[in-house]
């Protein structure tokens, strides 16, 4: 190879690092996100079901109260390791309404595996109206709709764990207005939202890492297929790139 | 070259009458090919494959996708979860956009530097202009689709610029809705367009290849084939080439797919379209911030708009612009530097359209922080009150240099990268074609390697054009 060519190449390749650095940086936010290592990241990653179950009994107990999570059917639930049983019972523990019936009445029945989950307020409306105003995100994409400090910037997971356990005294020069909590992990530092996790069995650290796994779940529940689908797929692709290698290399052994 | 016989009786039979088997094999099998081409010869056919990928997900995607604005972020979610291998059309769609533009941004960048725009080529070339605006709308009407917040208020926003447009602007705007607001009539016909407008592309590319095999491809060392002993037949060299590059891009491809299929998207869009609520930044996908960016460095609308599109359609011109009769860059010791400063003024404008114009760019704290803070900070350096610092940082152009630390605000650095992107084109490609003195270009292809360093010519304009 040619000076000329290994110059070009390396000018290429910072030029592609410095595309990449771009758009993957972050500005400077006054939030502080903290970096966990999750059991879904990496080539191999996937999620710890003792851990989904833990973060599901927290949604189940306390963000079910006030977040929806609409997309999402009690079906699914399955795939953290629940059995149809116990899919049945924690779907039949509400009443969903159906309808109309033969008289063309609408009717409360249990919740069946079918059924997506219940919402804890009819509309964006009464949402809002129980809470002082501030509306409680329906919880099935946040995962993904927010950036955190993961790779790229954009690992959800991370911002809610920090968000969890991000509940702090307010520092001496900042006034917290009545019905809002400091929280060092939210844009502005003001949430509606009270801090939802105490110290139990388990510490809030420890909680807001479960929940932040079991809505990364919620978000994103092909990610363990997606993973093993990738390691076929490019298992694949080296072996036929390889391939196409020693083919090129025959092929063209006669051009000068 | 004389027709193929097949061996087949059907294939003779049906190519006596309809001659695809002999044109197929003329264009695609015995088609001369300069031999010498390089590795980033291999993004053309790369793209073609990513637009056939694009039309194969999208198609099956749209079977299950529902235009409307109360379902089409539901059904896209439904295409994740529910539908078998939803996940997969749809990220390898997503990422698809962009490993599209990858591979589009470097054959452009390919011909821009050796020169595959001039004579006889002039065409070739505006046709794949042509294609690269037509990509360009269509992703931008792909990206609508799934109603999320970033579709939404980009779609506002980009479908707003044209009511910048005299007399007319507001009633183009008013067609382009459907309505008075972006609404079920907008995503309906974005929709429409979005499935339309790749089988235009399609159309396009091949009036592309018409266009390249006319006079074959343009080579790395810029100057014409003299003869059979430049050339080698394109199948089987080029297509085993083209399998090794492809293989080694759908490596970098399946790494996105698999484990970052969200990384290169904003993610904003994961929540569902509120025309109530603005979202703090309203930011486009990566291969559109270079636009974007020109666009907001002209404070007003119009001529910014005019500036966006003009950064485009100034490449349909480009071939008369640049009138150095050497076709590569490898030959213009000048010109060269001038590239690589194109493409570092591109990743520049990029990185200024990603972040808010008001903001400024500490490069030596590896920050960008927002107004107040960067006065926070001059007051800091400087050790003056905060009301000085503000009055410092008003009256400055935006730059600031103290103790080691130096800030820019991005809409200033954002200005110097499209003056220096419009210059490129208007002033130091025209300037070049008369002052620069190019090296020596070689005969012809074979003769360098047959003749060692005898057979080298004078870079003359003549030699360059007949020979």
């Amino acid at each position: 190879m040619s000076k000329g060519r290994i110059v070009l190449g390396l000018v290429t390749i910072l030029v592609g690092a410095a595309a990449v650095g771009i758009v993957a940086a972050n500005p400077v936010h006054h939030t502080e996100i903290h970096t966990r290592s999750w059991s879904f990241e990496g080539f191999f990653g996937s999620f710890d079901r003792a851990q989904l179950q833990r973060g599901h009994v927290i949604y189940k107990d306390v963000c079910a109260g006030c977040h929806a999570m609409n997309l999402l059917a009690y079906r699914d639930l399955q795939d953290i390791g629940y059995t149809e049983d116990e899919v049945k019972a924690f779907a039949a523990e509400v009443q969903v309404q159906d309808g109309p019936d033969d008289t063309g009445e609408m009717f409360e029945r249990p919740g069946r595996p079918s059924d997506h989950f219940k919402a804890p307020f009819p509309n964006e409306e009464a949402a809002r109206a129980a809470n002082n105003g501030a509306y409680p995100p329906d919880l099935s994409l946040i995962a993904k709709s927010r950036a955190g400090a993961g790779f790229l910037g954009h690992d959800g997971a991370d911002y809610i764990y920090s968000l969890m356990a991000g509940y702090k005294e307010p520092p001496a020069d900042v006034e917290v207005p009545e019905g809002m909590y400091y929280n060092e992990a939210f844009e502005g530092h003001q949430i509606a939202m009270p801090p939802p996790l105490s110290d139990g069995e388990t510490s809030v650290d420890e909680q807001a890492q479960d929940i932040a796994a079991f809505l990364t779940w919620a978000a994103e529940g092909n990610l363990e297929e997606r993973h093993r689908t990738g390691i076929k797929a490019v298992l694949f692709l080296v072996i036929f790139t390889l391939l196409a290698y020693t083919v090129k290399r025959r092929v063209w052994a006669n051009v000068h | 070259m004389a027709a193929p016989v097949f061996k087949n009786p059907v294939i003779r039979w049906i190519d006596h009458r309809l001659p695809m088997f002999s044109y197929l094999h003329h264009e695609a099998y015995e088609y001369p090919t300069p031999k010498n081409l390089n590795y980033w010869w291999n993004f053309g056919s790369l793209a073609g494959f990513m637009l056939i990928i694009m039309i194969v997900t999208g198609l099956v995607l749209a079977m299950q996708y529902t235009p409307h604005v109360d379902y089409a972020f539901n059904s896209v979610e439904r295409i994740m979860r529910d539908v078998n291998w939803g996940w997969l059309l749809r990220y390898l769609h997503m990422n698809g956009a962009s490993m599209f533009f990858l591979v589009v941004y470097i054959h452009i960048f390919r011909g821009l530097y050796f020169g595959s725009y001039k004579a006889p080529r002039e065409l070739l070339w505006q046709l794949g202009v042509l294609i690269y605006l037509l990509m360009m709308a269509t992703a931008f009407m792909g990206y609508v689709l799934p109603w999320g917040q970033m579709s939404f208020w980009g779609t506002t926003v980009i479908t707003n610029l044209f009511s910048a447009v005299p007399w007319i602007g507001d009633s183009i705007v008013t067609l382009l809705w459907g309505g008075f607001s972006v609404d079920n009539p907008t995503l309906n016909r974005l929709f429409v367009l979005h499935f339309l407008l790749p089988f235009v592309i399609v159309a396009v590319v091949l009036m592309h290849i018409v266009a390249l095999h006319r006079f074959g491809s343009n080579n790395p060392l810029g100057i014409d084939t003299k003869g059979p002993q430049d050339t080698i037949p394109f199948h089987p060299y080029y297509t085993v080439k083209d399998m090794f590059g492809l293989g080694i891009f759908l490596i970098f491809y399946a790494f996105w797919v698999f484990w970052a299929p969200n990384a290169l998207g904003d993610p904003v869009n994961y929540e569902v379209a509120n025309p109530l609520s603005t979202p703090e930044h309203i930011v486009p996908e990566w291969y559109y911030l270079p636009f974007y960016a020109i666009l907001r460095s002209i404070p007003d609308k119009l001529l910014g708009v005019v500036a966006m599109f003009a950064s485009i359609l100034i490449l349909f011109v480009l071939p008369w612009l640049d009138r150095s009769p050497v076709r590569s860059g490898t030959f213009r010791p000048v010109f060269k530097w001038f590239f690589w400063l194109l493409i570092f003024d591109c990743v520049i404008l990029m990185f200024c359209g990603k972040y808010p114009p008001e903001a400024y760019w500490m490069p030596f704290d590896f920050q960008i922080v927002d107004a107040d803070t960067f006065t926070d900070r001059v007051a800091e350096l400087r050790g003056v009150s905060p009301d000085e610092a503000m009055n410092a940082v008003g009256e400055m152009w935006g730059v600031n240099a103290a103790s080691g630390s130096f800030g820019i605000k991005i809409v200033r650095l954002g200005q110097l990268g499209t003056l220096y992107y419009f210059a490129y084109f208007l002033i130091v490609l025209p300037l070049l074609s008369i002052f620069e003195r190019p090296r020596q270009v070689p005969v012809s292809i074979s003769k360098p390697v047959l003749g060692g360093g005898q057979s080298v010519a004078h870079a003359t304009a003549k030699s360059m054009e007949k020979a």
